[in-house]
């Protein structure tokens, strides 16, 4: 008989049927011939809690301040519309390079993240996950009037209204949309608050970590990674 | 596109022709001869190519209005294939086989529309929404705002005064 189409796969078995295909317990064939349990949830993912990192004492923190400020790399994931006013940053009119911004493929090679825009529902799960991926310290950096109060998708049944009840917000630039010019003055204002040891929210997610796991788990209703993914 | 028309008008139960422009016309076929007329414009009457289908959500009839519109890619000429279809049951044939794609624009319906396709492939899975689990959200008596206000906390706007009520409890206190 032929396979009913429309009906879920997990319909008749009691798992979650949220899990991501990816994160399901598997057997895997070992190159030694042996078959491996592997559960993806409890073997590929750290099971511990995000750590407050203690500055270190005096002339130290501040020469890791200054090496901090001076390369930030952001992390080239584009969310909304605002993505748009990255790429001429590259180019040589506004050549961000000079101030040691420069863009990387994946989280675990950036600190910067320029929440770009208006953030759906969807794309936030995206965004949580590749934020907690990144090493600390990490920065945020909130781009656009959609990431303070909505913006113009303030009544949106599916884009949040504001950022900082999910994630943790170093810079805000205002603007629909910034220019670039803004978005440099922005990099230049979070290096100002780095130097001066004031860019400590990534501790404050750590520190606050059940609030914003709430908040984020009350909108993200198919909550289908581990809480914890570095 | 008058001969095609007068061709489609004498062999489905078609209402509400509309000459739009030169090239666009648009007409209403009963819902149980949808398929057929679409499947006839694609296969005898060269009308191959999909260009969207669509929903309009007429809440004051109770109907949902489907367009098909289909496009001629040897004369450049369009025709939308309308259907009307009860909004308390939505439900509709599904023509996924007439073009592949289609599968995707009925899973959008079924999930901002809540119309049903039965038969569609992958039609239960989320397209956008993921985990929703209100009404669809393009029906018109969805109140967006009043959700968005529910779910998303809105940041609190700023304080503002009247400037003429202002004005007289700073100047006149006592009045």
């Amino acid at each position: 008989m032929e396979k009913d189409m429309n009906k879920h796969k997990f319909e008749d078995l009691d798992v979650d049927k949220f899990l991501a295909p990816e994160n399901e317990k598997r057997s895997v064939l070992a190159p030694d011939g042996s078959i491996v349990e592997v559960d993806p949830l409890k073997d590929y993912f750290c099971q511990d809690r995000p750590e407050v990192q203690k500055p270190r004492s005096g002339p130290v923190e501040n020469f890791l301040n200054w090496a901090r400020a001076e390369s930030l790399w952001v992390l080239g994931f584009g969310t909304g519309c605002g993505s748009i006013e990255i790429p001429p940053l590259t180019t040589p009119r506004f050549d961000m390079f000079r101030y040691g911004v420069q863009m990387r493929a994946t989280p675990r090679q950036s600190n910067v993240f320029v929440i770009s825009g208006y953030l759906s529902v969807k794309t936030l799960k995206r965004a949580i996950r590749a934020y907690e991926q990144m090493p600390s310290p990490k920065y945020i950096i909130a781009l656009g009037s959609c990431t303070i109060n909505g913006g113009m998708y303030y009544d949106s049944y599916n884009t949040i209204n504001r950022l900082d009840a999910y994630m943790p917000v170093d810079v805000y630039i205002a603007g629909c949309m910034p220019r670039p010019e803004a978005l440099l003055a922005g990099f230049a204002k979070l290096k100002e608050l780095i130097k001066a040891g004031k860019a400590e929210k990534a501790n404050e997610y750590a520190e606050n970590f059940d609030w914003y796991k709430t908040n984020q788990k009350k909108i993200i209703k198919d909550w289908n990674m581990p809480d914890f993914n570095w | 596109m008058k001969d095609l028309i007068k061709d489609i008008e004498s062999r489905f139960k078609t209402s509400d022709y509309i000459q739009k422009l030169d090239h666009l016309a648009f007409i209403t076929v009963e819902k149980e001869q949808a398929i057929s007329l679409v499947t006839y414009l694609r296969d005898y009457r060269k009308y191959a190519g999909l260009t969207l289908l669509t929903a309009v959500d007429w809440l004051e009839d109770g109907v949902f209005q489907l367009t098909y519109l289909l496009n001629n890619p040897t004369d450049y000429t369009e025709i939308g294939v309308r259907v009307m279809i009860d909004r308390d049951n939505a439900t509709m044939e599904s023509s996924h086989h007439l073009w592949e794609n289609m599968m995707t624009y009925q899973r959008e319906l079924r999930e901002m529309f809540g119309i049903d396709f039965p038969g569609s492939p992958r039609i239960e899975e989320d397209f956008i929404l993921e985990g929703w689990d209100n009404m669809p959200p393009y029906r018109r008596d969805f109140d967006t705002k009043k959700y968005a206000e529910e779910t998303y906390f809105p940041r609190p706007g700023r304080e503002s005064n009247d400037p003429a009520t202002y004005m007289k409890s700073k100047m006149y206190p006592n009045d």
